[in-house]
Protein backbone atom coordinates (compact mmCIF):
# COMPACT_ATOMS: atom_id res chain seq x y z
CA UNK A 1 0.00 0.00 0.00
CA UNK A 2 2.67 2.76 -0.92
CA UNK A 3 0.19 3.79 -3.64
CA UNK A 4 -0.44 7.24 -1.54
CA UNK A 5 2.66 8.06 -1.34
CA UNK A 6 3.23 7.24 -5.15
CA UNK A 7 0.56 9.77 -5.45
CA UNK A 8 2.50 12.67 -3.25
CA UNK A 9 5.39 12.51 -5.46
CA UNK A 10 3.00 12.54 -8.34
CA UNK A 11 1.52 16.10 -6.69
CA UNK A 12 5.57 17.23 -5.93
CA UNK A 13 6.44 16.41 -9.68
CA UNK A 14 2.94 18.60 -10.49
CA UNK A 15 4.20 21.45 -8.18
CA UNK A 16 7.63 21.51 -9.47
CA UNK A 17 6.79 21.81 -12.85
CA UNK A 18 3.69 24.33 -12.40
CA UNK A 19 6.56 26.66 -11.18
CA UNK A 20 8.96 25.87 -13.97
CA UNK A 21 6.28 26.19 -16.83
CA UNK A 22 3.91 28.76 -14.91
CA UNK A 23 0.67 26.81 -15.32
CA UNK A 24 -2.06 27.29 -12.50
CA UNK A 25 -4.53 24.35 -13.70
CA UNK A 26 -4.13 20.81 -14.11
CA UNK A 27 -6.93 19.25 -16.35
CA UNK A 28 -5.84 15.50 -16.80
CA UNK A 29 -2.48 13.55 -15.35
CA UNK A 30 -1.87 10.83 -17.74
CA UNK A 31 -0.07 7.68 -15.86
CA UNK A 32 1.71 4.75 -17.38
CA UNK A 33 1.50 2.07 -15.01
CA UNK A 34 3.24 -1.48 -16.05
CA UNK A 35 1.64 -4.85 -14.73
CA UNK A 36 5.22 -5.66 -12.83
CA UNK A 37 5.11 -2.05 -11.41
CA UNK A 38 3.45 -3.29 -7.96
CA UNK A 39 0.93 -1.20 -7.75
CA UNK A 40 -2.34 -1.60 -7.45
CA UNK A 41 -4.49 0.43 -10.06
CA UNK A 42 -7.91 1.08 -8.01
CA UNK A 43 -5.67 2.23 -4.82
CA UNK A 44 -3.69 4.52 -6.81
CA UNK A 45 -7.15 5.98 -7.94
CA UNK A 46 -8.06 6.38 -4.32
CA UNK A 47 -4.54 7.85 -3.20
CA UNK A 48 -4.77 10.10 -6.34
CA UNK A 49 -8.00 12.25 -4.72
CA UNK A 50 -6.72 12.56 -1.19
CA UNK A 51 -3.23 13.32 -2.23
CA UNK A 52 -4.54 15.65 -5.03
CA UNK A 53 -7.09 17.83 -2.61
CA UNK A 54 -6.30 21.41 -2.37
CA UNK A 55 -3.40 21.37 -5.13
CA UNK A 56 -3.84 22.71 -8.65
CA UNK A 57 -4.57 19.56 -9.53
CA UNK A 58 -7.69 18.49 -7.40
CA UNK A 59 -9.85 18.78 -10.06
CA UNK A 60 -8.22 16.67 -12.87
CA UNK A 61 -9.08 13.39 -14.57
CA UNK A 62 -6.27 10.47 -13.91
CA UNK A 63 -5.83 8.73 -17.29
CA UNK A 64 -4.09 5.59 -16.77
CA UNK A 65 -2.26 4.03 -19.87
CA UNK A 66 -1.84 -0.02 -18.81
CA UNK A 67 1.77 -0.92 -20.36
CA UNK A 68 1.72 -5.20 -20.45
CA UNK A 69 4.46 -7.37 -18.84
CA UNK A 70 7.16 -8.78 -21.29
CA UNK A 71 9.61 -10.95 -20.91
CA UNK A 72 12.89 -12.39 -23.23
CA UNK A 73 13.07 -16.53 -22.56
CA UNK A 74 16.60 -17.53 -21.92
CA UNK A 75 17.00 -20.87 -22.54
CA UNK A 76 14.35 -20.68 -25.85
CA UNK A 77 15.07 -16.94 -27.26
CA UNK A 78 11.35 -16.28 -27.44
CA UNK A 79 9.53 -13.18 -26.52
CA UNK A 80 6.55 -12.93 -24.90
CA UNK A 81 3.89 -11.31 -22.89
CA UNK A 82 3.69 -12.39 -18.78
CA UNK A 83 0.79 -11.77 -16.31
CA UNK A 84 3.10 -12.42 -13.18
CA UNK A 85 6.49 -13.08 -13.05
CA UNK A 86 5.92 -16.45 -12.06
CA UNK A 87 4.63 -17.49 -15.03
CA UNK A 88 6.66 -20.01 -17.32
CA UNK A 89 7.32 -19.44 -20.97
CA UNK A 90 4.59 -20.30 -23.19
CA UNK A 91 6.81 -22.05 -25.37
CA UNK A 92 9.09 -24.12 -23.50
CA UNK A 93 8.04 -23.69 -20.30
CA UNK A 94 11.22 -22.10 -18.73
CA UNK A 95 11.22 -19.91 -15.76
CA UNK A 96 14.41 -18.25 -16.59
CA UNK A 97 12.63 -14.91 -17.98
CA UNK A 98 14.33 -11.87 -18.25
CA UNK A 99 11.73 -8.94 -17.96
CA UNK A 100 11.78 -6.34 -20.76
CA UNK A 101 8.55 -4.54 -19.73
CA UNK A 102 5.90 -3.96 -17.49
CA UNK A 103 8.05 -2.37 -14.45
CA UNK A 104 7.50 1.36 -15.87
CA UNK A 105 5.94 3.65 -13.47
CA UNK A 106 5.82 6.95 -14.86
CA UNK A 107 3.79 10.19 -15.30
CA UNK A 108 3.08 10.30 -19.32
CA UNK A 109 1.54 13.90 -20.01
CA UNK A 110 0.21 16.37 -18.15
CA UNK A 111 -3.09 18.41 -19.77
CA UNK A 112 -2.81 21.59 -17.86
CA UNK A 113 -4.38 25.47 -18.25
CA UNK B 1 7.93 26.91 -22.68
CA UNK B 2 9.68 28.47 -24.84
CA UNK B 3 11.55 26.38 -28.11
CA UNK B 4 12.80 29.74 -29.49
CA UNK B 5 14.85 31.16 -26.37
CA UNK B 6 14.71 28.34 -24.09
CA UNK B 7 12.63 29.75 -20.75
CA UNK B 8 11.34 27.30 -19.23
CA UNK B 9 13.40 23.65 -18.69
CA UNK B 10 11.10 21.58 -20.18
CA UNK B 11 9.51 21.35 -23.91
CA UNK B 12 6.21 21.96 -24.56
CA UNK B 13 4.51 19.63 -27.46
CA UNK B 14 1.54 20.76 -28.28
CA UNK B 15 0.14 24.64 -28.06
CA UNK B 16 1.35 27.93 -26.62
CA UNK B 17 0.08 29.91 -24.08
CA UNK B 18 -2.41 32.55 -24.60
CA UNK B 19 -2.42 33.76 -21.38
CA UNK B 20 -3.72 37.06 -19.45
CA UNK B 21 -2.52 36.42 -15.73
CA UNK B 22 1.23 36.14 -15.46
CA UNK B 23 3.92 38.64 -15.67
CA UNK B 24 4.79 40.28 -18.88
CA UNK B 25 6.66 37.75 -20.89
CA UNK B 26 7.81 38.99 -24.78
CA UNK B 27 10.79 38.00 -26.70
CA UNK B 28 12.86 40.40 -28.00
CA UNK B 29 14.46 38.88 -31.12
CA UNK B 30 16.14 40.52 -33.68
CA UNK B 31 13.61 40.25 -37.02
CA UNK B 32 14.69 43.36 -38.46
CA UNK B 33 10.91 44.96 -38.20
CA UNK B 34 12.64 48.14 -36.93
CA UNK B 35 10.08 48.69 -34.23
CA UNK B 36 10.44 47.68 -30.65
CA UNK B 37 7.78 46.02 -28.71
CA UNK B 38 7.07 48.56 -26.27
CA UNK B 39 3.38 49.09 -26.32
CA UNK B 40 2.08 45.59 -24.60
CA UNK B 41 -0.36 46.93 -21.73
CA UNK B 42 -0.68 43.42 -21.19
CA UNK B 43 0.98 39.57 -21.49
CA UNK B 44 1.42 37.40 -23.89
CA UNK B 45 3.51 34.19 -24.81
CA UNK B 46 3.77 33.75 -28.26
CA UNK B 47 6.31 33.55 -31.17
CA UNK B 48 7.13 35.54 -33.65
CA UNK B 49 8.19 33.19 -36.69
CA UNK B 50 10.45 33.63 -39.62
CA UNK B 51 7.13 35.66 -41.44
CA UNK B 52 6.74 37.45 -38.37
CA UNK B 53 3.32 35.59 -37.76
CA UNK B 54 2.28 35.34 -34.36
CA UNK B 55 0.89 32.18 -33.87
CA UNK B 56 -1.95 31.86 -31.52
CA UNK B 57 -3.73 28.69 -33.48
CA UNK B 58 -1.07 26.01 -32.63
CA UNK B 59 -3.41 24.87 -29.27
CA UNK B 60 -5.09 21.57 -29.00
CA UNK B 61 -8.51 23.67 -30.17
CA UNK B 62 -6.52 25.25 -33.18
CA UNK B 63 -8.59 28.20 -32.00
CA UNK B 64 -8.16 31.62 -29.84
CA UNK B 65 -10.58 33.14 -28.03
CA UNK B 66 -9.87 35.88 -25.92
CA UNK B 67 -9.68 35.87 -22.23
CA UNK B 68 -10.24 31.97 -22.74
CA UNK B 69 -7.02 30.21 -22.04
CA UNK B 70 -5.70 27.62 -24.36
CA UNK B 71 -5.49 23.80 -22.34
CA UNK B 72 -1.65 22.38 -23.60
CA UNK B 73 -0.27 19.13 -23.29
CA UNK B 74 2.69 18.87 -21.52
CA UNK B 75 4.83 15.50 -22.06
CA UNK B 76 6.75 14.61 -19.19
CA UNK B 77 7.72 10.63 -19.32
CA UNK B 78 8.94 11.70 -15.91
CA UNK B 79 9.24 8.18 -13.45
CA UNK B 80 7.01 8.84 -10.53
CA UNK B 81 9.56 8.22 -8.11
CA UNK B 82 12.27 9.95 -9.80
CA UNK B 83 13.03 11.82 -6.80
CA UNK B 84 13.68 9.11 -4.58
CA UNK B 85 15.66 7.25 -7.53
CA UNK B 86 18.20 10.62 -7.30
CA UNK B 87 18.39 10.31 -3.75
CA UNK B 88 19.54 6.42 -3.96
CA UNK B 89 22.24 7.54 -6.76
CA UNK B 90 23.71 10.48 -3.95
CA UNK B 91 23.66 7.42 -1.49
CA UNK B 92 24.86 5.33 -3.76
CA UNK B 93 27.80 7.63 -4.66
CA UNK B 94 28.64 8.14 -0.71
CA UNK B 95 29.08 4.44 0.03
CA UNK B 96 31.15 4.13 -3.09
CA UNK B 97 33.66 6.95 -2.21
CA UNK B 98 34.09 5.50 1.33
CA UNK B 99 33.92 1.66 0.42
CA UNK B 100 30.96 1.08 2.25
CA UNK B 101 28.75 -2.04 1.30
CA UNK B 102 24.97 -1.26 2.34
CA UNK B 103 22.89 -4.20 2.24
CA UNK B 104 18.72 -3.66 2.39
CA UNK B 105 17.12 -6.28 4.53
CA UNK B 106 13.33 -7.07 3.58
CA UNK B 107 11.04 -9.05 5.03
CA UNK B 108 7.61 -9.56 6.83
CA UNK B 109 7.62 -8.53 10.54
CA UNK B 110 8.88 -11.54 12.81
CA UNK B 111 10.93 -13.41 10.17
CA UNK B 112 13.66 -12.63 12.49
CA UNK B 113 15.41 -9.94 11.11
CA UNK B 114 16.52 -8.29 14.23
CA UNK B 115 17.91 -11.70 15.66
CA UNK B 116 19.62 -12.32 12.63
CA UNK B 117 21.56 -8.80 12.57
CA UNK B 118 22.58 -9.46 15.81
CA UNK B 119 24.30 -12.67 15.20
CA UNK B 120 25.63 -11.51 12.16
CA UNK B 121 27.22 -8.45 14.20
CA UNK B 122 28.70 -10.14 17.26
CA UNK B 123 30.15 -13.08 14.66
CA UNK B 124 31.87 -10.46 12.38
CA UNK B 125 33.49 -9.72 15.49
CA UNK B 126 36.52 -7.13 14.17
CA UNK B 127 35.85 -8.48 10.10
CA UNK B 128 34.56 -4.62 9.60
CA UNK B 129 33.02 -1.76 11.09
CA UNK B 130 29.08 -2.31 11.41
CA UNK B 131 26.32 0.13 11.64
CA UNK B 132 23.05 -0.33 11.40
CA UNK B 133 19.59 1.65 10.45
CA UNK B 134 15.79 0.01 11.73
CA UNK B 135 13.17 1.08 10.32
CA UNK B 136 10.04 0.29 12.08
CA UNK B 137 6.99 2.62 12.48
CA UNK B 138 6.67 2.93 16.04
CA UNK B 139 9.66 2.17 18.90
CA UNK B 140 13.22 2.46 19.02
CA UNK B 141 13.43 -0.98 20.68
CA UNK B 142 15.36 -2.22 17.77
CA UNK B 143 17.47 -0.36 17.58
CA UNK B 144 18.06 -0.62 21.41
CA UNK B 145 18.93 -4.72 20.61
CA UNK B 146 21.33 -3.17 18.12
CA UNK B 147 23.40 -1.15 20.28
CA UNK B 148 23.49 -3.63 23.08
CA UNK B 149 25.61 -5.77 20.97
CA UNK B 150 28.02 -2.57 20.49
CA UNK B 151 27.49 -1.37 16.54
CA UNK B 152 26.21 2.10 16.35
CA UNK B 153 22.52 2.06 15.54
CA UNK B 154 20.00 4.72 14.35
CA UNK B 155 16.18 3.96 14.54
CA UNK B 156 14.00 5.93 11.70
CA UNK B 157 10.03 5.94 13.19
CA UNK B 158 8.40 6.02 10.00
CA UNK B 159 4.93 7.02 11.56
CA UNK B 160 2.19 5.76 9.49
CA UNK B 161 5.00 5.11 6.73
CA UNK B 162 5.40 1.50 5.46
CA UNK B 163 8.75 1.73 3.95
CA UNK B 164 12.34 3.58 4.19
CA UNK B 165 12.83 5.65 1.60
CA UNK B 166 16.09 7.01 0.11
CA UNK B 167 15.74 10.58 1.66
CA UNK B 168 15.21 9.27 5.02
CA UNK B 169 18.50 6.85 4.85
CA UNK B 170 20.80 9.85 3.48
CA UNK B 171 19.71 11.87 6.69
CA UNK B 172 20.28 8.42 8.64
CA UNK B 173 23.75 7.87 7.18
CA UNK B 174 24.46 11.76 8.08
CA UNK B 175 24.07 11.11 11.60
CA UNK B 176 25.78 7.79 11.76
CA UNK B 177 28.97 9.08 10.19
CA UNK B 178 30.13 5.54 9.51
CA UNK B 179 33.86 4.52 8.34
CA UNK B 180 35.37 4.08 5.16
CA UNK B 181 35.55 0.28 4.72
CA UNK B 182 32.24 -0.18 6.81
CA UNK B 183 29.18 -2.40 6.39
CA UNK B 184 26.07 -0.67 6.60
CA UNK B 185 22.97 -2.79 7.29
CA UNK B 186 19.24 -1.14 6.71
CA UNK B 187 16.57 -2.92 8.64
CA UNK B 188 14.06 -2.37 6.64
CA UNK B 189 10.15 -1.69 8.05
CA UNK B 190 8.39 -5.52 8.03
CA UNK B 191 6.69 -5.66 4.81
CA UNK B 192 7.28 -7.87 1.77
CA UNK B 193 5.51 -5.45 -0.69
CA UNK B 194 6.10 -1.46 -0.34
CA UNK B 195 9.93 -1.84 0.31
CA UNK B 196 10.49 -3.66 -3.00
CA UNK B 197 9.93 -0.40 -5.14
CA UNK B 198 11.89 1.59 -2.97
CA UNK B 199 15.66 1.95 -3.79
CA UNK B 200 17.84 3.10 -0.85
CA UNK B 201 21.03 3.06 -3.06
CA UNK B 202 21.85 -0.03 -0.82
CA UNK B 203 24.16 -2.59 -2.84
CA UNK B 204 21.82 -5.54 -2.96
CA UNK B 205 18.63 -6.05 -1.26
CA UNK B 206 18.08 -9.35 1.11
CA UNK B 207 15.11 -11.24 1.66
CA UNK B 208 14.54 -12.86 4.62
CA UNK B 209 12.19 -15.51 4.51
CA UNK B 210 11.71 -17.79 7.71
CA UNK B 211 10.24 -21.25 7.59
CA UNK B 212 7.29 -20.70 9.59
CA UNK B 213 5.71 -18.17 6.95
CA UNK B 214 4.74 -20.91 4.24
CA UNK B 215 7.13 -21.99 1.07
CA UNK B 216 4.49 -20.50 -1.73
CA UNK B 217 5.41 -16.58 0.11
CA UNK B 218 8.08 -15.68 -3.34
CA UNK B 219 5.01 -16.49 -5.14
CA UNK B 220 2.72 -14.33 -3.32
CA UNK B 221 4.90 -11.35 -3.07
CA UNK B 222 6.60 -11.49 -6.28
CA UNK B 223 8.03 -8.26 -6.38
CA UNK B 224 10.37 -8.42 -3.09
CA UNK B 225 11.85 -11.38 -4.48
CA UNK B 226 12.19 -10.45 -7.95
CA UNK B 227 13.97 -7.30 -6.34
CA UNK B 228 16.10 -8.74 -4.08
CA UNK B 229 19.48 -10.39 -5.00
CA UNK B 230 19.82 -12.98 -2.07
CA UNK B 231 17.46 -15.35 0.12
CA UNK B 232 17.66 -15.70 3.65
CA UNK B 233 15.60 -19.08 4.85
CA UNK B 234 15.77 -18.05 8.30
CA UNK B 235 14.73 -20.11 11.71
CA UNK B 236 15.32 -23.73 9.39
CA UNK B 237 15.89 -25.16 12.98
CA UNK B 238 12.37 -25.65 13.21
CA UNK B 239 11.88 -27.05 10.32
CA UNK B 240 11.44 -30.56 12.15
CA UNK B 241 8.46 -29.43 13.57
CA UNK B 242 6.64 -27.61 10.18
CA UNK B 243 5.71 -28.84 6.80
CA UNK B 244 7.74 -26.33 4.97
CA UNK B 245 9.27 -27.60 1.96
CA UNK B 246 12.79 -26.01 1.53
CA UNK B 247 13.55 -26.76 -1.97
CA UNK B 248 10.20 -25.88 -2.96
CA UNK B 249 10.54 -22.77 -1.19
CA UNK B 250 13.57 -21.52 -3.49
CA UNK B 251 11.98 -23.41 -6.57
CA UNK B 252 9.45 -20.56 -6.05
CA UNK B 253 12.32 -17.79 -5.34
CA UNK B 254 13.81 -18.77 -8.55
CA UNK B 255 10.66 -18.71 -10.74
CA UNK B 256 10.51 -15.03 -10.03
CA UNK B 257 13.81 -14.34 -10.06
CA UNK B 258 15.71 -16.67 -11.87
CA UNK B 259 19.39 -15.05 -10.38
CA UNK B 260 18.47 -15.42 -6.83
CA UNK B 261 20.70 -16.71 -4.54
CA UNK B 262 19.83 -18.84 -1.31
CA UNK B 263 21.47 -19.25 2.16
CA UNK B 264 19.77 -21.52 4.84
CA UNK B 265 20.03 -19.99 8.00
CA UNK B 266 19.25 -21.39 12.02
CA UNK B 267 18.80 -18.41 13.53
CA UNK B 268 19.77 -19.28 16.76
CA UNK B 269 23.45 -20.53 16.39
CA UNK B 270 23.80 -18.15 13.31
CA UNK B 271 24.85 -21.22 11.20
CA UNK B 272 24.35 -21.20 7.64
CA UNK B 273 24.33 -22.97 4.53
CA UNK B 274 24.12 -22.20 0.63
CA UNK B 275 21.17 -23.55 -1.35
Amino acid sequence: MHELSICENIRGIIEDQARAQGFSRVDCVTLEIGRLSGVEVEALRFGFDVAMQGSIAAQARLDIVDLPATAWCMPCGAQIEIRQRYDGCPSCGSHQLQVTGGEELRIKSLEVN
Amino acid sequence: MCTVCGCGDAKVEQGHRHDHAHDHHHHHHDHGHGHAHLHHEHDHHHHHGADAALDYGAGPAGVSVPGMPQSRLIELERNILSKNDAYAASNRAIFSDHGILALNLVSSPGSGKTTLLCRTIEQMGDTAPVYVIEGDQQTSADADRIRATGAPAIQINTGKGCHLDAHMVGHAVEHLAPVNGAVLFIENVGNLVCPAAFDLGEAHKVAILSVTEGEDKPLKYPDMFAAADLMLLNKIDLLPHLDFDVHQAIANARKVNPRIRAIQVVRRTGEGRYG
